[in-house]
């Protein structure tokens, strides 16, 4: 496979703080790479200096052969787009937003205009174009940024976390275009992510990285059979446990996460295994609920978070569990703080990891 | 009380009948000021630029000091100013004092730090991350810091607004570098100090409702035109 950029024994520090330390690491040509690690392990930072928005204080970076210098950077950045993870449009409307860069590369009017639209249309916003970008929804917000770097049809593009704190259809959207957009326009596309999901179905390879240091590039596959001690030591998903698994007379498997906390899952377990459960697929209710879900535990909420569309809640059952729910129903429960609680989730629900 | 109720129903007179003597102070007020607030601006946006969009060493202590000059009594830069330009004073070659020149280049140093501080704190304003935006969507160094600049351009001509708004307001520096000679460098501030002090109340608060109305419609045309739907909500009750 043909390289598109190359980092060697990349460093970069930040006063005392190393915030990347050593980073050897190969991007191809047309793949998607997921960098897969937890809060303040380096994602970001590397991501910036993959958009030669940071200069490394140690290393080299080669981008299509080429060492990448202070002096040929700004040239360098024309040929990737990072979307941010908070994120930042312009105080202006959805068109203005999605054109600045074209505009920046002094791009004819009409070819904008055409462009724009194409982008506004994969994004599925179409007709949003005179609407003010400030006024959108978190989710329309983050396709704007994400039509916003697409439609430069960059060699790289990079994603900082690019579902993080959407709702599932604004975070499917997302997916469907990066899927689409590697497929079609053969556009690499480095990503962070924390998702678990995300990182198993969407990239080609993924970077696991913690506290700076890359420790291993993969396939998913690789990843997530070889290392799940790893992964979830890094915490760096939600819902991942690791327990001691045994298989019952249902040919369902029970894994003990300990804290008296024992997991059923419909896959046949045992042993030592890691499993994960999305939160989007655990419900919360304030009473006890009779259905066909084989995991019911009660709790208490000891955290809440707001995620733009969708409240992220952690239910200490004896072991945390992240939840996420929509706002409408977190209004309507009433929940609070210290709250009892039961949680309820399928033995399906239960993935191996 | 009658003089004053008298003095005022005058002053309505003078202003509807477009006295010259009145609407001359006017107009070399409103173009004093406008000239030293456009000096000002073309001397404080770089210097905003630099503190709002860099890190050095030194910032804190230069960005405290233009907060502490806003509050520099206007008489005391006057004085200040005077001495330099007199026949002793180290630019007196230049015969500045006592002309329109002197209350501009007063006027403008007065609101230069009120002008640098409130569009710094404007361009701060704007998330930190948005050179980097600009920067990956292909943006040279200058278009991205434009970029940034257009993101807190509501806080710069708030700037701008309040520096010209205390040019014209302002009495000391007028009052000394310019002397206050009618029909030349008399203004607004300077003219209603001496009017008032001969007893000529009509005219000086001619000259301070003409003031009055000045500064509020300037900043009343900004709001609008920031909001221009302002004008139809303007009788609704908030949602």
């Amino acid at each position: 496979m043909t390289l598109l950029a190359e980092l060697t024994n990349l460093t970069c520090c930040f006063g005392r703080k190393t915030v990347l330390e050593n980073v050897t690491m190969q991007i191809h040509e047309g793949e998607i790479l997921a960098l897969l690690g937890p809060n303040g392990s380096g994602k970001t930072t590397l991501l910036k200096v993959l958009a030669f928005l940071l200069k490394p204080s140690n290393g080299e970076i080669k981008f299509q052969g080429e060492i990448v210098t202070e002096k040929n950077s700004e040239r360098m950045r024309l040929q990737s787009a990072m979307v941010f993870q908070k994120t930042l449009l312009f105080n202006t409307s959805v068109f203005n937003n999605v054109a600045y860069g074209l505009k920046v590369r002094k791009i004819k009017q009409e070819v904008v205009d055409e462009e724009v639209m194409k982008a506004l249309k994969i994004v599925r916003l179409e007709g949003f174009e005179k609407r003010s970008a400030k006024k959108l929804s978190g989710g329309e917000q983050q396709r704007v940024a994400l039509a916003r770097a697409l439609v430069l049809k960059t060699k790289l593009l990079l994603l900082d976390e690019p579902t993080a704190n959407l709702d599932p259809k604004n975070a499917g959207i997302i997916e469907e275009v990066i899927l689409t957009t590697n497929r079609e326009q053969k556009t690499t596309i480095v990503m962070a992510t924390h998702n678990m999901f995300q990182a198993r179905a969407i990239p080609h390879r993924i970077a696991l990285i913690n506290q700076g240091k890359i420790s291993e590039v993969a396939t998913a596959a690789e990843i997530f059979g070889k290392l799940s001690r790893d992964l979830a030591s890094f915490a760096a998903v939600d819902n991942t446990f690791i327990g001691t698994a045994r298989i019952t007379d249902a040919g369902t498997s029970i894994i003990d996460i300990g804290k008296g906390v024992q997991i059923e899952s419909i896959l046949k377990l045992k042993g030592e295994a890691t499993v994960f459960i999305n939160p989007q697929e655990i419900i919360v209710s304030k009473k006890q609920m009779e259905s066909s879900a084989r995991n019911v535990f009660k709790g208490r909420i000891t955290q809440i978070s707001d995620s733009g569309a969708s409240v992220r809640l952690t239910v200490d059952v004896g072991k945390p569990f992240i939840v996420q729910i929509t706002k409408a129903s977190y209004c309507e429960m009433e929940l609070s703080f210290g709250a009892e609680v039961f949680i309820t989730f399928k033995a399906l629900s239960v993935q191996s990891v | 009380m009658n003089d004053i109720w008298e003095g005022i129903v005058r002053a309505f007179q003078l202003i509807f009948s477009g006295d010259p003597t009145v609407y001359g102070i006017v107009f070399r007020s409103l173009f004093f000021s406008g000239v030293a607030a456009i000096l000002a601006v073309l001397w404080a946006t770089p210097i905003a630029m630099l503190l709002g969009l860099r890190d050095f060493r030194g910032k804190s202590i230069i960005k405290g000091l233009f907060t502490t000059l806003i509050g520099l009594p206007t008489v005391a830069l006057g004085l200040f100013l005077w001495l330099i330009l007199s026949k002793v004073g180290p630019l007196g070659f230049l015969g500045l004092l006592y002309t329109p020149g002197a209350i501009i280049l007063g006027e403008a140093l007065l609101v230069t730090p009120l002008i640098v501080s409130i569009a710094t704190n404007a361009i701060e304003a704007v998330d930190p991350e948005m050179m980097n935006l600009a920067k990956t969507l292909g943006a040279s160094e200058s278009q991205a810091s434009i970029a940034v600049l257009k993101e807190a351009f509501n806080g710069i001509i708030f700037s701008d607004v309040a520096g010209f708004n205390r040019a014209i307001a302002e009495l000391g520096v007028a009052l000394m570098v310019g002397g206050n000679l009618a029909g030349f460098t008399d203004v607004l501030t300077t003219a209603t100090s001496s009017f008032t002090a001969r007893g000529d109340f009509s005219t000086a608060i001619a000259l301070s409702i003409i003031l009055l109305v000045i500064v509020f419609s300037i900043n009343s045309i900004i709001i609008i035109a920031r909001n221009p739907r302002m004008l139809f909500t303007l009788g609704r009750m908030p949602q």
